[in-house]
């Protein structure tokens, strides 16, 4: 059984829902990121979302932007990340991890390198933002082989018609984007939210996850109640912009905001 | 990429026209990679692009407003002193510098803010770097009577503030860019962003044949326009079709224009020019095409100028509108194909040309534009005296007097 599944079978039997931040492999250095990412577990964190640095991130908003910028102005490269991966990996055997990124980084590499190196560093699933299953079909054919799941996103914009393929194509669990915008957006409504949720349900027995827009507590729980899984991006990375200096001020805030959302969706019963 | 091009050899020559296929591809590139909330716009986007282009009444309402708002069709003109002077080929050049704003951008902008007003939307975006693109499209959207809203690397606002003026003036916001290299790209980038924002009232308006499918189909059919009136021009004009088409490539949307007519005319043969900058050999250029490798960037696949991760690098061209990493997805098939040629010229030899047709012919052209006419200068003299080559010269070069006159010390 994928580390993914097990997770979710585990969530879905002690009746909790999974919490997943995304931070970027390298903010603010390819040195830390481990460390961050071990901090982020302890805190109550299931799943690690870890970006992929990329000089045009077309789908993330400013706070996401920043920390590839200083990801790459640190010189974090593909290779930097997967031995952040495997850094992490000799410690921490069980908690999945999905890369986060772009095409170009991996069509550059090469689709059976990038996917064989993921795997052997102890990747788990791999979301590319800007890879639709159109386009996809042969990175899926190397992650399949590799045993890789392909995590899909599906949008307040996704009719009936791709609904139905992209739960077809997807392994490992969905990922809803709450939201019409970019990464760190304000603007998201639970209401719509829920009403995608319970027809995206009707369609896929895998876990559904929900990202974008979700910053503090008080949304994770109210997210929380309607998925499986809650993500949460901009608002773990400001923390680490803020603190990007102060390494060890940065692992205490980031302890503390990951425990205040565990505890939220601890909440849900 | 394990779909290998079909069409790539000659026996299949008649399907260069009837490129991209069902899917946005031509051969390995082009495609549509974009994030799932703008799949389905893209999809009504296409349906709708579909549906209106073989539309009597829009293509009547296009025309119209091509005829009279634009001034088309643009003069095919015969540089005869030119031509003399430089003691071969016949040159002629497709006057796109006569249109209103000054280039070929608004053959585009005119179609797709039609298109959007078809569709109902009421706001229209665009991404710009030297301006032009910005201007073209604050025009139609006055023009049309919407909201427009232009964004723009800071470093390119520093660099062409007359343009911004102009934005301004027309009525138009416009949005610096800070994010990134603070130029075209994150431009692009940024206006895909508000464009998924605001997916429902707003109408991206891409400046040339690059983003996702339907965009270098669509912004090519906008601007086919150029090389149709180019043949009927030359076989009334001359009454033959020409040699050689040269245009210059940045995105690659008067090069496209120009070429699309002639693709199935293997008699006909083309040139891309690409900025080489200071050389290509510096590595400061914006050749994606002659010094770049495929991968993905603006939602297709096409050569890019990137390291050896796949990050995107700066680009460096005298000229504002060739500096670009990427390059529409069809030239990268006419490239792989071997049905156009992609060169490059410098700086300084597209500066040389830029003075030669000053002063021989009496037209101040684009420094985009100078970069196709320095190609003809290296290729025509060696070229038979009945040979033609025609070049698309994209714009006129009011807007580049600065940017000469800081690069040779003069104060104006
Ligand atoms: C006059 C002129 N020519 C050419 C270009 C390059 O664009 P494209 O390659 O899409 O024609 C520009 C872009 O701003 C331009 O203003």
């Amino acid at each position: 059984m994928s580390r993914i599944e097990s997770c979710f079978n585990a969530i879905k039997k002690n009746n909790k829902k999974a919490l997943i931040p995304f931070l970027t492999a390298g903010d603010p250095s390819p040195n830390i990121t481990a460390s961050l990412m071990h901090e982020l577990v302890l805190a109550g964190s299931d799943i690690i979302e870890l970006g992929v640095p990329f000089s045009d991130p077309m789908a993330d908003g400013p706070v996401i932007q920043r920390a590839s910028e200083r990801a790459l102005a640190q010189n974090t490269n593909t290779d930097d990340v997967f031995n952040i991966v495997a850094d992490f990996r000799t410690k921490d055997k069980t908690t999945p991890i999905i890369l986060m990124g772009y095409s170009n980084p991996i069509e550059i590499m090469g689709y059976s390198k990038f996917t064989k190196k993921a795997s052997d560093a102890g990747v788990d699933g791999l979301i590319v933002v800007d890879l639709p299953p159109e386009e996809s079909s042969d990175l899926q054919g190397a992650l399949t082989s590799y045993d890789i799941d392909q995590i899909f996103l599906l949008s307040p914009t996704t009719i009936d018609k791709r609904l139905k393929m992209i739960c077809k194509a997807a392994s490992g669990f969905l990922y809803y984007v709450s939201l019409k915008g970019v990464t760190g957006s304000n603007q998201l409504d639970i209401k719509m939210v829920e009403e995608k949720i319970n027809e995206i349900r009707t369609k896929t027995t895998l876990p559904l996850a929900v990202g974008f827009g979700i910053k503090d507590a008080q949304v994770a729980e109210c997210v929380g109640r309607i998925s499986d899984a809650v993500v949460i991006g901009s608002a773990l990375v400001e923390i680490i912009a803020k603190y990007a200096k102060n390494t060890k001020e940065m692992k205490k805030r980031i302890s503390l905001f990951i425990s205040s959302l565990r505890k939220a969706l601890d909440n849900i019963q | 990429m394990s779909k290998a091009n079909k069409n790539i050899n000659n026996s299949t020559i008649n399907a260069f026209s009837c490129m991209p296929n069902e899917n946005g591809h031509f051969g390995l590139y082009g495609g549509r990679f974009v994030s799932e909330t703008l799949m389905g716009p893209l999809e009504d986007l296409e349906e709708a692009y579909k549906k209106y282009i073989n539309d009597p009444e829009f293509n009547a309402e296009f025309e119209s407003d091509l005829k009279h708002y634009v001034g088309r069709p643009s003069p095919l003109y015969h540089a005869k002193r030119w031509s003399e002077q430089l003691g071969g080929a016949q040159i002629y050049l497709k006057r796109e510098d006569l249109n209103h704003t000054g280039a070929h951008k608004i053959n585009n902008t005119v179609g797709q803010a039609l298109l959007a007003k078809k569709m109902g939307k009421k706001r229209v975006i665009a991404e710009t770097g030297a301006g032009q693109h910005g201007v073209a499209t604050a025009t139609v959207a006055a023009r049309y009577g919407m909201e427009c809203v232009v964004y723009m690397g800071a470093e390119d606002i520093k660099r062409q503030a007359i343009n911004v003026f102009r934005i301004k003036l027309l009525g138009a916001t416009v949005v610096p860019v800070e994010a990134g290299s603070k130029t075209l790209k994150d431009a692009l980038n940024e206006a895909m962003r508000d464009w998924v924002t605001y997916v429902d009232k707003t109408f991206y308006i891409i400046g040339t044949v690059a983003g996702p499918h339907p965009y270098p189909a669509m912004v090519r059919d906008f601007n086919a326009v150029v090389g149709r009136e180019v043949r009927q021009q030359c076989l009334s004009q001359i009454g033959k079709l020409p040699d050689t088409l040269v245009a210059c490539v940045g995105g690659g949307s008067n090069a496209i224009g120009l070429f699309h007519s002639f693709l199935n005319d293997k008699g006909v043969s083309l040139y891309g020019v690409e900025a080489a900058g200071d050389g290509l050999e510096t590595g400061k250029h914006a050749a994606p095409l002659s010094a770049g490798k495929p991968g993905v960037l603006h939602g297709n696949r096409t050569y890019l100028m990137e390291d050896n991760y796949g990050q995107i690098i700066e680009t460096h061209s005298i000229s504002a509108g060739l500096d670009y990493p990427g390059v529409g997805p069809e030239h990268a098939w006419l490239k792989d194909t071997g049905r156009a040629n992609y060169v490059s010229v410098t700086n300084n030899e597209a500066i040389q040309a830029f003075h030669d047709l000053c002063q021989i012919e009496g037209i101040i052209p684009a420094l985009e534009s100078s970069h196709a006419l320095a190609y003809i200068s290296k290729i025509a003299p060696a070229m038979d005296k009945n040979a033609i080559i025609i070049a698309n010269l994209s714009g006129r070069g009011d807007k580049d007097i600065q940017t000469i006159a800081t690069h040779e010390g003069i104060t104006i």
